[in-house]
């Protein structure tokens, strides 16, 4: 009984202490159960989830590099037509200047990195609005999709190695596990649960070893189950339908990468003092316009991958690509915990809040609920979602 | 005996821990120019905000009347109805609009919530030759001087028919021409029967305006004298306002100051083109390896500046003379420049411009030298986290673990971060500014023994101060610095409040 209890309570003071950070997985977790109930399981099957996360890839690169640019107090609307635009030129770079996708891709990256530090010139230079800035990148690029378009129309993409990168997946090992199941992405599944469960054990007796509070043992071996399980099922779902698609396998290293430099390295330590505390930055030798162009060349090289990976799974370039992409960026990280005060907010949040956003749009097209009524219910969840992390994080100051 | 037009009777106020006011009794007559003076933190700012209802009733005690009557004032508008007007240090004005319409904001001249432009103008024409300001009404704010702007605060408070007008240190920014002028209008504004209430430094000022001065120190009424009556002097001003006690709070030091000039500034000049005056001028001044030096003055005196403009972090600022660091001519253009030639600096100001408040305390220690801990850009976590612990143990940082919010931590402790993070930089000289603002006597006590500890070491220390006691408790050798320029230098055994005044106030 006692253990029991103090169970309960271990498990209530945990997600009391941390529910900012688990509210998002919980949020994700409800919708899905949701709607796999309102559509007779038709949301939960394989085949709708791979399609689901393959949709979300290029929200959520865009949603990695917006968050990097809301922490640093800024906004970035061009992206949505750059990804357009820069999909638009690497159409044209396959079809007409008929260039391999080997080189296709690194070029558009730059093209996009370019387009960013252009971007970032009058805010780090002039201290001009971000908003304002970007506000004309947005028209400029809008302006520059219809011109590269305005002769062809749509550009059908035929390079089958490129449009890979939307549709495809990873090749499958010769030998088989479970019959009907991609083997190598569940050995990929099982890798990362390892892999996961080592990195956490790690982490904890360092921090036992200084010290540090951790989390009970029971809620710590809760944590290992959940999030294994998460993993777990993931892949098994994945492995069910095609296995890891090439978008997944992209969309998990841009995390991956975001994820080590904001957690791991300096310049991620830099980016989040100049968002939290510019003048402290500054005076801390961390030069806030070297971190501007930074953050905003990022956010240009994702928004060139964005472009590929749309326009790579619509195997075309259209007039009208890219449309409204920033929007559901900024929605995405807004949603999974970004705050416009600036220093606060992590990719792996933006990530969750561009499934949670994307869910809703896949969940909601398979009840068939009219396209008015979604744009409610997106517009009701990203309130619903910042409130709820306005008064989380200001209890959790006053705790 | 007339009634004064106002009298403060017992006004005590207290903050979390400090006694701002104590007892202060304050007493003006109709028509008079009276003068508020004090030392920083001497409670002139707080006494006056409570008179014009920033602090509401009910949040002090004591009784204000107005003409023999009792007043409580709820908020600004409870006290402007009454006739009082405040003008404060950082003007009040909204730059991008004209200057009629900044006269008469928030009292627009109206029917039915339809602005009379016309009616606005006319009356703003007659109020700005009130306060003899040749301006055309319509020109914006922004394109006005400080010295204009004082002025067009000035009309803002006559179009309201003020009775007893109140300035804080209205000529700290302005230049001799502009403060020449304004305390011509104040005698005439005296003499048309306008009360003023001046709180200013600068005592000659003082010396040249005032009917009657009130003196305050550590929250209390020292004196009033009566400048009719000869009983105004700058001797007897300077007495009053310094006679604080000295307590023995300075940790004893054995250290060797060597010959060794580790910083020096020669003929050090910063004008600053969006304030279209001099923050400094022909600043000279040496800093010995293993000395504290100290930088006395007044606020507002341009020693922060000085710190800023050295440091390199100068926005717009036109700069000559020249820095010598280590026996080498510098001049650094970031921050990032001077920490690497081995300067630190402590800001005043450590919640706005020192620390990260919503970072842990490692994060905030390690953020000024993480190079230090970091191998091709990837922090070593275990060595930073090796590196925030000392600096909790050896500096006694007390929060529950280094991955707490600095924004939890009280004021001691999170300059005991800001100190750890400079500290970490390893510098040859460090400058700190105000360093035991507004944190409590223990704390005060430790940083005082960090210091000594680390001249002992061999570094050197310039101390910004505006605390004289300090001043004189921790410094080898003081400058006084005054207007933007070093009005002298006094070796520690030669120096006293009264002297350091003198010159502080020397404009």
């Amino acid at each position: 009984m006692t253990t029991q209890a103090t169970f309960v309570t271990n498990l209530q003071r945990t997600l009391g202490q941390n529910i900012r950070q688990y509210g998002m997985f919980i949020a994700l977790f409800v919708i899905m159960i949701i709607f796999s109930i309102t559509t007779n399981g038709i949301f939960i099957s394989s085949r709708n989830l791979s399609n689901l996360i393959n949709q979300t890839g290029y929200i959520a690169v865009l949603a990695v590099g917006m968050t990097l640019v809301i922490v640093i107090r800024h906004i970035d609307l061009s992206v949505g037509f750059l990804a357009g635009f820069l999909g638009a030129v690497a159409a044209i770079a396959l079809r007409f200047w008929e260039l391999p996708t080997i080189v296709v891709v690194p070029m558009v990256l730059v093209l996009g990195g370019l387009a960013g530090l252009l971007t970032a010139f009058p805010v780090a230079e002039l201290k001009i609005p971000s908003f304002v800035a970007s506000l004309a990148g947005w028209l400029i690029y809008r302006g520059a999709l219809q011109l590269v378009t305005a002769g062809t129309g749509t550009i059908i993409i035929e390079d089958e190695t490129f449009n890979a990168i939307g549709n495809g997946f990873i090749p499958d090992v010769p030998f088989s596990i479970v019959p009907g199941y991609h083997t190598l992405t569940l050995l990929l599944g099982v890798l990362a649960i390892v892999a996961f469960i080592i990195s956490e054990i790690r982490s904890r007796n360092k921090k036992l070893a200084y010290n540090f509070e951790v989390l009970p043992t029971d809620m710590f071996l809760l944590k290992l189950i959940f999030i294994s399980t998460l993993i777990g099922l993931l892949a098994w779902i994945m492995a069910g339908y095609n296995g890891l698609s090439w978008t997944m396998v992209i969309v998990l290293a841009v995390v991956a990468i975001y994820h080590f430099i904001t957690t791991q390295t300096v310049l991620g330590r830099h980016i989040y003092a100049v968002g939290g505390n510019p003048e402290a930055a500054e005076l801390s030798g961390i030069s806030v316009k070297r971190i501007t162009y930074i953050v905003f060349a990022s956010m240009g090289v994702l928004s060139a991958l964005s472009g590929i990976l749309f326009a790579s799974r619509l195997r075309s370039a259209t007039t009208t690509a890219g449309t409204l992409f920033e929007l559901d960026a900024i929605a995405a990280a807004y949603i999974g915990g970004v705050s416009a005060a600036g220093g606060v907010g992590n990719v792996i949040g933006s990530i969750i809040g561009a499934l949670v956003y994307v869910s809703l749009t896949s969940g909601m097209n398979l009840m068939g609920i009219d396209i008015a009524y979604q744009y409610i219910v997106r517009g009701l969840v990203l309130v619903a979602a910042v409130v709820f992390d306005v008064t989380t994080r200001r209890r959790g100051r006053a705790g | 005996m007339e009634i004064p037009i106002l009298e403060m009777r017992q006004i005590t106020k207290e903050f979390p821990g400090v006694r701002a006011l104590d007892n202060v009794t304050f007493s003006v007559k109709r028509g008079e120019i009276h003068c508020l003076v004090g030392e920083n933190g001497a409670g002139k700012s707080t006494l006056m905000k409570v008179l014009s209802g920033v602090y509401p009733y009910g949040s002090y005690s004591g009784e204000i009347l107005i003409d023999g009557q009792p007043q409580r004032f709820f908020g600004i508008a409870d006290s402007e109805r009454v006739g009082i007007g405040i003008i404060y240090q950082e003007l009040a004005l909204v730059p991008e609009l004209t200057v009629y319409e900044n006269i008469f904001l928030g009292h627009e001249i109206s029917r039915n919530g339809v602005i009379d432009w016309n009616e606005t103008i006319r009356r703003a024409d007659e109020m700005l030759r009130k306060v003899r300001l040749d301006v055309n009404p319509a020109a914006k704010i922004r394109d006005l001087g400080v010295g204009k702007q004082q002025l067009v605060e000035i009309a803002k408070a006559l179009s309201r028919e003020v009775k007893i007008l109140i300035l804080d240190e209205p000529t700290a920014a302005l230049n001799e021409n502009d403060s020449e002028n304004l305390l011509n209008l104040l005698r005439e504004l005296r003499d048309h029967g306008v009360t003023c209430i001046l709180i200013s430094h600068k005592l000659k000022e003082v010396l040249s305006v005032a009917d009657t001065v009130t003196v305050l120190r550590d929250g209390k009424t020292v004196c009033t004298l009566d400048a009719h009556k000869g009983e105004v002097s700058e001797q007897a001003l300077i007495r009053n306002m310094v006679g604080r006690e000295i307590a023995n709070i300075y940790p004893p030091r054995n250290h060797q100051i060597s010959d060794e000039v580790m910083l020096e500034l020669r003929n050090w000049t910063v004008y600053s083109p969006e304030l279209g005056r001099y923050l400094l001028r022909d600043v000279n001044l040496q800093v010995r390896k293993g000395e504290i030096v100290g930088l006395a003055g007044l606020m507002g005196a341009g020693r922060t500046e000085l710190a800023l403009s050295l440091f390199g972090n100068a926005p717009g600022y036109r700069i000559s003379g020249e820095l010598w660091l280590k026996g080498r001519k510098r001049a650094f253009r970031h921050p990032r420049e001077a920490i690497a030639a081995g300067l630190a600096y402590v800001s005043e100001d450590r919640k706005a411009k020192g620390l990260v408040l919503i970072q842990d305390v490692r994060q905030n220690i390690t953020l000024a030298n993480l190079q230090a801990l970091a191998q091709n850009g990837v922090i070593n976590r275990n060595a930073e986290i090796q590196v925030a612990e000392g600096y909790r143990k050896s500096l006694n940082i007390k929060t529950p673990t280094i991955e707490q919010q600095v924004v939890n931590l009280s004021g001691g402790n999170q300059q005991k971060v800001c100190l750890g993070k400079w500290l970490f930089v390893r510098p040859d000289v460090l400058i700190l500014d105000e360093p035991t603002r507004g944190i409590d006597v223990g704390a005060k006590y430790e940083i005082y023994q960090l210091m000594n500890r680390l001249v002992e070491e061999g570094m050197s220390i310039i101390m910004i101060s505006s605390e004289l006691p300090e001043v004189l408790g921790m410094s080898d050798r003081i400058y006084v610095v005054s207007g933007g320029r070093i009005k002298g230098e006094l070796p520690v055994a030669a120096a006293t409040q009264e002297k350091i005044m003198e010159l502080a106030v020397d404009y």
